[in-house]
């Protein structure tokens, strides 16, 4: 017996153990063939009556939205789409590599820096065509957004929603609060909302991102649309007078800020604002999504960030525009280019927003007769806009504001008198992100 | 382990007697006993793994350390560019959370041996004492262990958050004024963390420990008790002794701990201000869109010569020890 054991027929636990490992191997590996080709999407595209499309709507809310606007378009040119939905974050954080192997034709982005700079690197597809038939939909400030660096058009915009200040009408009332315009009347309110015993602004940063919008809406008012793009083209210098003055002006209303902000995630923050213990909020419209209860939702209203700088009033809006781009070498083209044409009508976005009324159209053409009061007042802000930016960690580069902006934000909201040595870092580490490229 | 190696021992003994068994074995040679089969199986067995190995570890680690003189977005590989030294330069001198990060590795590794590994040793000791109930605190204790980083990260992130958090709560600092933030503020956010590490790291330490304890001859113990020595004598001078192969492998799980210390912070807040670690610093720069991904490597390599640093001497001292038995 003892003879067979050197044979390997009876070899003891090394071998199994290499056994396992080598399956186990062989598993990982398996599990990742599959993994990477649901990255490159379906590859049965040649079939003339099916588009793929690649989407980050993977929340039910927006996935379903999304999944009605496809049926729709089905059953009006019977052309199918092939739908490849993503976990959102994933679908973000893998959109190099999904780009350049085989992408769907179609794929759900963002406006702004972050669509040009994968049209710049000649990951998508310009669509002039497209925009020849849906040009008349959209206000010029929409145009702007989908034209890449080149002037061409990469982008067709679907929804959009604003940032401002969230408040609720029933505390205003009560206590008799104004709607400020001005930086003054900003600071007088906040100072008497602390007297009542409530937290003035409502903030949360631990996600890093909510600080982002402050410095957006300080900045833009402060020094104007131009400075916001020159600043997050990485053009302007972070050590500007213009760029302190927007962090002398954020210290003056920081003390008015919730304490504690860098610990409490801006769903938190939203519940101090929906238990009104706080009197205002700067956020996204999608704040509305923590008003769970209903007459919470009526009562919850808001308003434009106020003036600073008359020569500049309240023009610009932040509006965060999703929508749609196709990839650099559709497998359908004539059919992708068809849908995007699709995509880009009223028609669209009005079945998109009847299962999402968080957002409103990105079109001027719709029809905004179903919109609640919150949507309406929305859209009227947005069209009224003179220029639209899109948010920092859209209007510049992600790798820039995830691992500059955002950590070195945190630090000033925790301690605003160390600022100058943030912002000297901030561009000294500008200069190296910026450079590389 | 230990059952298997004193069952085989005695019928290794037994081996030889047969006596005659030797001789008829000679003469077939080594390679007869292997047919071309088992030849092939064996080539596969350790083949695929070698290859697996060598494409899954030493291929991706040498491609990293090359990155990291370079830069690259991660988009089409005529992208990449030579920097030289540029990365290691930047991320010295500009860089405002590689130093805290690797600080924060360091005092993670520290906590983890001052606090948890006594600890676990103690409750050690306790348990092996055969008290009633000794299976059922074995596993209240263990079971942060099973339990994955990430769950323990958003457990206790539960329990720090700073307005329904259980602490906040009952101690009333959640309200303006007695704010105290735990997860935010960089004084005390990484000690609220190590206590979280610690409340897992214990328990492994105690399994560890417990399974050197069992391992510990009785008979030192009857020696030392009739020597008169008293019950912590016995055990800093008998006991803890022979627990020395024990205390390496804790050394090495502890030091590979604190290295490899990523999902429960990224779970509990994403590595902000006093809480970066090296690891988290790559996968900030590598993972998402537009990455830095020549930069994201060299903070890689920071992190690898840290390990080798550390593990090279306990290698050395291994094989060394190896060849003199």
């Amino acid at each position: 017996m003892h003879d067979l054991s050197p044979s390997g027929l009876s070899l003891p636990s090394p071998s199994r153990r290499t056994l396992l490992r080598g399956v186990g191997g062989a598993a990982v590996l398996g599990a990742g063939i599959p993994l990477l080709s649901a990255c490159g999407g379906s590859g049965t595209a040649s079939d003339p009556k099916t588009v793929t499309l690649g989407s980050k709507a993977s929340d039910p809310v927006p996935k379903k939205a999304f999944a009605d606007i496809y049926a729709a378009y089905k059953k009006k040119s019977g052309i199918t789409v092939d739908v490849n939905t993503k976990d959102s974050n994933t679908f973000q954080e893998q959109i190099n590599s999904y780009l350049q192997g085989t992408p769907d034709d179609v794929y759900t982005w963002f406006a702004g820096y972050r669509m040009q700079f994968f049209a710049a690197k000649g990951l998508a597809t310009p669509i002039d065509d497209v925009w020849k038939t849906i040009g008349g939909n959209f206000p010029e400030a929409m145009h702007k957004l989908s034209k890449g660096e080149d002037g061409k058009y990469y982008f067709v915009p679907l929804y959009t929603y604003p940032w401002a200040l969230f408040y609720r009408k029933s505390v205003f009332q009560e206590k008799g609060y104004e709607v400020p315009t001005t930086w003054d009347d900003f600071v007088a309110l906040c100072k008497q909302m602390k007297k009542d015993g409530l937290v003035p602004i409502a903030f949360g940063d631990k996600d890093a991102w909510p600080a982002l919008g402050t410095f957006d809406q300080i900045n833009f008012r402060q020094n104007g649309y131009d400075f916001h793009v020159e600043l997050m083209a990485g053009k302007a210098s972070w050590t500007d007078a213009k760029v302190r003055k927007v962090f002398d002006l954020w210290t003056e209303i920081l003390p008015y800020h919730q304490e504690g902000a860098t610990g409490r995630t801006w769903q938190d923050a939203a519940q101090t604002l929906a238990s009104k213990k706080a009197g205002m909020y700067l956020l996204g419209t999608f704040v509305a999504q923590q008003f769970t209860d209903k007459a919470a939702l009526e009562d919850l209203d808001f308003f434009a960030f106020p003036e600073i700088d008359p020569a500049y009033g309240q023009d610009t809006v932040e509006a965060p525009t999703d929508g749609f781009m196709m990839s650099k070498s559709p497998k359908n083209k004539t059919e992708a280019v068809k849908l995007l044409q699709y995509l880009g009508t009223s028609d669209a976005e009005d079945i998109y927003l009847k299962s999402d009324p968080s957002v409103v159209h990105a079109s001027t053409k719709a029809d905004t007769s179903s919109y609640t009061a919150l949507q309406k007042k929305a859209y009227d802000m947005i069209v009224g806009a003179k220029s639209l930016t899109q948010f920092m960690d859209r209007d510049s580069r992600p790798d820039f504001t995830s691992t500059v902006m955002q950590p070195a934000l945190q630090k000033f909201v925790r301690d605003p008198k160390g600022v100058d040595s943030v912002l000297s870092s901030i561009e000294r580490q500008k200069k190296t992100i910026f450079a590389s490229s | 382990m230990t059952t298997n190696t004193t069952k085989e021992i005695p019928e290794a003994a037994t081996v030889p007697p047969p006596g005659a068994a030797p001789a008829n074995k000679v003469p077939h040679g080594h390679s007869r006993l292997l047919t071309r089969r088992d030849r092939i199986t064996l080539g596969l067995m350790a083949g695929l793994p070698t290859v697996l190995h060598i494409a899954l570890v030493w291929v991706t680690a040498l491609a990293s350390i090359a990155l990291a003189f370079t830069t690259w977005d991660g988009i089409g590989f005529d992208s990449i560019k030579w920097v030289g030294l540029e990365n290691f330069k930047e991320l010295f001198t500009n860089n405002p959370q590689f130093w805290p990060a690797v600080e924060h590795n360091v005092i993670w590794f520290v906590v983890l041996i001052v606090i948890p590994t006594p600890l676990g040793l103690f409750l050690a000791v306790q348990l092996d004492k055969k008290i009633r109930f000794s299976r059922v605190y074995q596993t209240a204790f263990f079971l942060p262990v099973v339990l994955s980083m990430a769950v323990i990260g958003f457990v206790w992130q539960l329990i720090y958050n700073p307005d329904t958090g259980l602490i906040n709560s009952i101690i009333g600092a959640n309200e303006p004024g007695k704010y105290i933030d735990w997860i935010g503020d960089p004084d005390l956010n990484l000690w609220a963390i190590l206590i979280a590490a610690s409340w897992r790291h214990t328990g492994y330490m105690m399994i560890l420990y417990l399974a050197g304890l069992k391992g510990v001859d009785p008979s030192l113990r009857e020696a030392s008790a009739l020597d008169g020595a008293g019950e912590w004598q016995t055990f800093k001078n008998v006991i803890f002794p022979t627990l020395r192969p024990t205390n390496t492998v804790v050394l090495v799980v502890t030091i590979i701990e604190a290295l490899r210390a990523f999902d429960l912070v990224f779970v509990f807040n994403k590595g902000a201000e006093g809480t970066e670690l090296l690891s988290i610093l790559v996968t900030n720069n590598i993972i998402g869109e537009s990455s830095r991904i020549g930069y994201g490597s060299a903070i890689a390599v920071v992190l690898l010569l840290i390990s080798l640093i550390v593990i090279i001497p306990y290698l050395v001292a291994t094989f060394r020890k190896e060849r003199r038995a």
